[in-house]
């Protein structure tokens, strides 16, 4: 029971740390709230199917092919349907929703809405302090983990990651300093895509497909954007596993536990803003005091 | 205080002075005119069916309206004052055997108390914060409702409720009209000082508390308005579809209701309304394409989007008129000179 807690805790919470993570990104630099960013998830968990059962190719191959297809999607979207109304506020919001619409519905057009899965990379246990755990989820950790370092990399050691940090401390700033604010965008677009592309993959072998699985991680993914403060990716990190923890505990220790699971965590972060209007890390911009 | 026939009078100059002048406002007259006649032509159940599940959105749409276009606070979880007043209106219907017309206002108060519950919270936060935690209030309802079937019906909810009327027309009078009335109260509301107040807060509110009003009250009084006239539309649901299940609290049914808002246009009530009007049955004509219905209605948004940002009512209003750039009345855009200062409305 508690090994059980601790794992799905873990895992769970490491998935909603590279959504929130990626959408905490593109609403910092181009102030975006991309409804759509699970259904990317969704897309990348997709493509990876389709890579596997339909073209046949193994498992590490589509999921090197699916990152970068769902990249591109999105950014062909992005140019496409959000770039030219990006200064309407309003609009980009229903554009995005959406768009995750178009997403979920081509999905059921193409695939019905059958639960469909794809078989673990690889199959066993291990045992880690005396309880079984699935190889698979141990991989998941160690991609993870692995992700989360190369976005902490690019972020911090890197000029690309500058540029989007400064973009994202303020907007008109980084403009008039001749930072091309629009090309910024663009590619924190790829980067935050990237991380949930990730996550779809990672998600991929332990959960089914179904054309409304966005639905849940995009609640959870902005309750811990929320939670954590807007915009601050250390937040959205620890955000992650508390209300990761949160869920694992709530199935696992109160019965119809399954049901209040969303509800319990979402209490908790309105807890946590009610002490804290900011959110745990938050920063107060400049134009929302 | 005076005759019938001075009001009669009264009432005729308003028309001709300030309706027939603006083809927006005719417009709205001769549409309000048709839903009304409408019996007269068709009594094709379908029909009514559509436009009474259309005028309940409507009233839905411009609630939304009222609290996050002119008092800015963007409200993702709106689903909450509708599932709270259908699930309040079915209780009292079914336990306390309440009538439709007795029902339906108390579930509405029901609705103003979640509006009060989650209005108080909310007042510490802003912008993205605001909007992203709303979203979570109807869930966790959603949550509760799953988790005590005993009183709610689980999955199946709450059905078994009185009709609403008699007949199907009947139906389609009572919530036609409400639709107009309510439609026109909101409109009148934001018209008023305090819609100035609303408006005013979404565009300063620390201007607005430095001259010494109370923001907490007037964001407050948004709050139990809009979740008022909301709870009513949700009654209105609940008593035409005679149950009240958990699908009025999903997250789709708050997202639909920004779609048709901001679809229709922000901060004008009418636009919402005209959201729904179109949007709504547009949905029901695409069954014709029953597997791509909701890929092709995704599709026509994004696209009208992209060509009209502010909405689809705004565009085709400043397409017909014209604002006079002197004293800022509107004028059909047909006129030359500006109907009450005479200034000359041709582009410098």
């Amino acid at each position: 029971m508690l090994q059980d807690i601790i794992i799905n805790g873990l895992v769970n919470g490491s998935i909603y740390a590279l959504l929130a993570i990626g959408f905490s990104l593109i609403f910092g630099v181009a102030r975006i709230v991309n409804i759509a960013h699970t259904a990317f998830y969704m897309l990348a968990a997709y493509f990876i199917y389709i890579g596997f059962h339909y073209l046949g190719a193994p498992p590490v191959l589509a999921i090197v092919l699916a990152v970068p297809a769902t990249v591109l999607t999105a950014l062909v979207c992005f140019r496409l349907f959000i770039d030219p109304i990006q200064e309407h506020e309003a609009a980009v919001l229903i554009a995005t929703i959406a768009l995750a619409m178009v997403i979920q519905e081509a999905l059921l057009v193409v695939f019905g809405g059958h639960y469909l899965g794809v078989p673990p990379l690889i199959s066993g246990y291990v045992e880690l302090l005396g309880v079984r755990v699935t190889k698979q989820h141990v991989l998941a950790l160690g991609f993870v983990l692995v992700a989360l370092a190369l976005v902490w990399v690019l972020l911090m050691r890197t000029r690309i990651g500058l540029a989007i940090r400064v973009t994202a401390q303020d907007r008109e700033i980084a403009n008039l300093m001749g930072m091309d604010v629009r090309r910024v965008a663009m590619v924190t677009m790829a980067v935050s895509v990237m991380l949930a592309a990730v996550a779809g993959a990672i998600v991929v072998p332990l959960t089914v497909l179904d054309p409304h699985m966005w639905m849940h991680p995009l609640i959870m993914m902005l309750a811990i954007v929320v939670l954590g403060g807007v915009g601050s990716v250390k937040g959205s990190l620890l955000g992650s596993f508390i209300l990761g923890f949160a869920e694992a505990l709530v199935v696992f220790l109160i019965p119809m536990g399954a049901f209040l699971k969303g509800s319990v965590a979402l209490s908790i972060m309105i807890l946590v803003l009610l002490i804290r209007p900011e959110g745990l890390f938050g920063v107060a911009f400049e134009e929302e005091r | 205080m005076g005759s019938p026939v001075f009001y009669l009078r009264r009432l005729r100059t308003l028309i001709q002075t300030e309706v027939l002048v603006l083809p927006s406002r005719i417009t709205v007259l001769v549409f309000s005119l048709g839903l009304l006649l409408l019996p007269l032509f068709t009594r094709d159940p379908y029909v009514l069916r559509i436009l009474i599940l259309t005028s309940i959105f409507a009233i839905l749409a411009a609630s939304w309206d009222l609290l996050s276009g002119f008092t800015g606070q963007i409200n993702f979880g709106h689903a909450l004052f509708f599932g709270v007043g259908s699930y309040s209106t079915a209780l009292l219907n079914i336990h306390a055997h309440l009538p439709p017309w007795a029902g339906i206002p108390l579930g509405a108060l029901g609705a103003v108390l979640a509006g009060l519950v989650i209005g108080i919270p909310c007042l510490r936060l802003r912008g993205t914060y605001l909007a992203l935690t709303t979203l979570a209030f109807p869930i966790i309802l959603l949550g509760v409702v799953f988790a005590i079937p005993g009183i709610t019906g689980g999955e199946l909810g709450i059905s078994g409720l009185s009709r609403l009327s008699g007949s199907r027309v009947g139906d389609y009078y009572i919530t036609v009209i409400l639709m107009l009335g309510l439609g026109g109260v909101m409109w009148k509301i934001t018209d008023s000082k305090t819609g100035i107040i609303f408006h005013a807060i979404r565009e300063d509110e620390l201007a607005v508390r430095a001259s010494g009003l109370n923001t907490v009250r007037y964001k407050l009084l948004a709050f139990c308005l809009s979740s008022f006239f909301a709870g009513i539309a949700g009654g209105l649901y609940a008593h035409l579809m005679r149950t009240a299940g958990p699908s009025t609290l999903e997250v789709g049914t708050s997202f639909q209701v920004i779609i048709w808002a901001v679809f229709g246009g922000m901060v004008s009530i009418y636009g919402p309304i005209a959201g729904v009007f179109i949007l709504f049955p547009l949905l029901e004509f695409l069954r014709i394409l029953p597997k791509i219905r909701m890929l092709v209605f995704a599709f026509i948004v994004l696209l009208t989007l992209l060509y009209m940002p502010e909405g689809l009512i705004p565009w085709i209003r400043d397409k017909i008129e014209k604002e006079c750039p002197r004293c800022k009345v509107r004028n059909a855009a047909t006129r030359k000179t500006c109907r009450v200062c005479a200034a000359s409305l041709e582009k410098a």
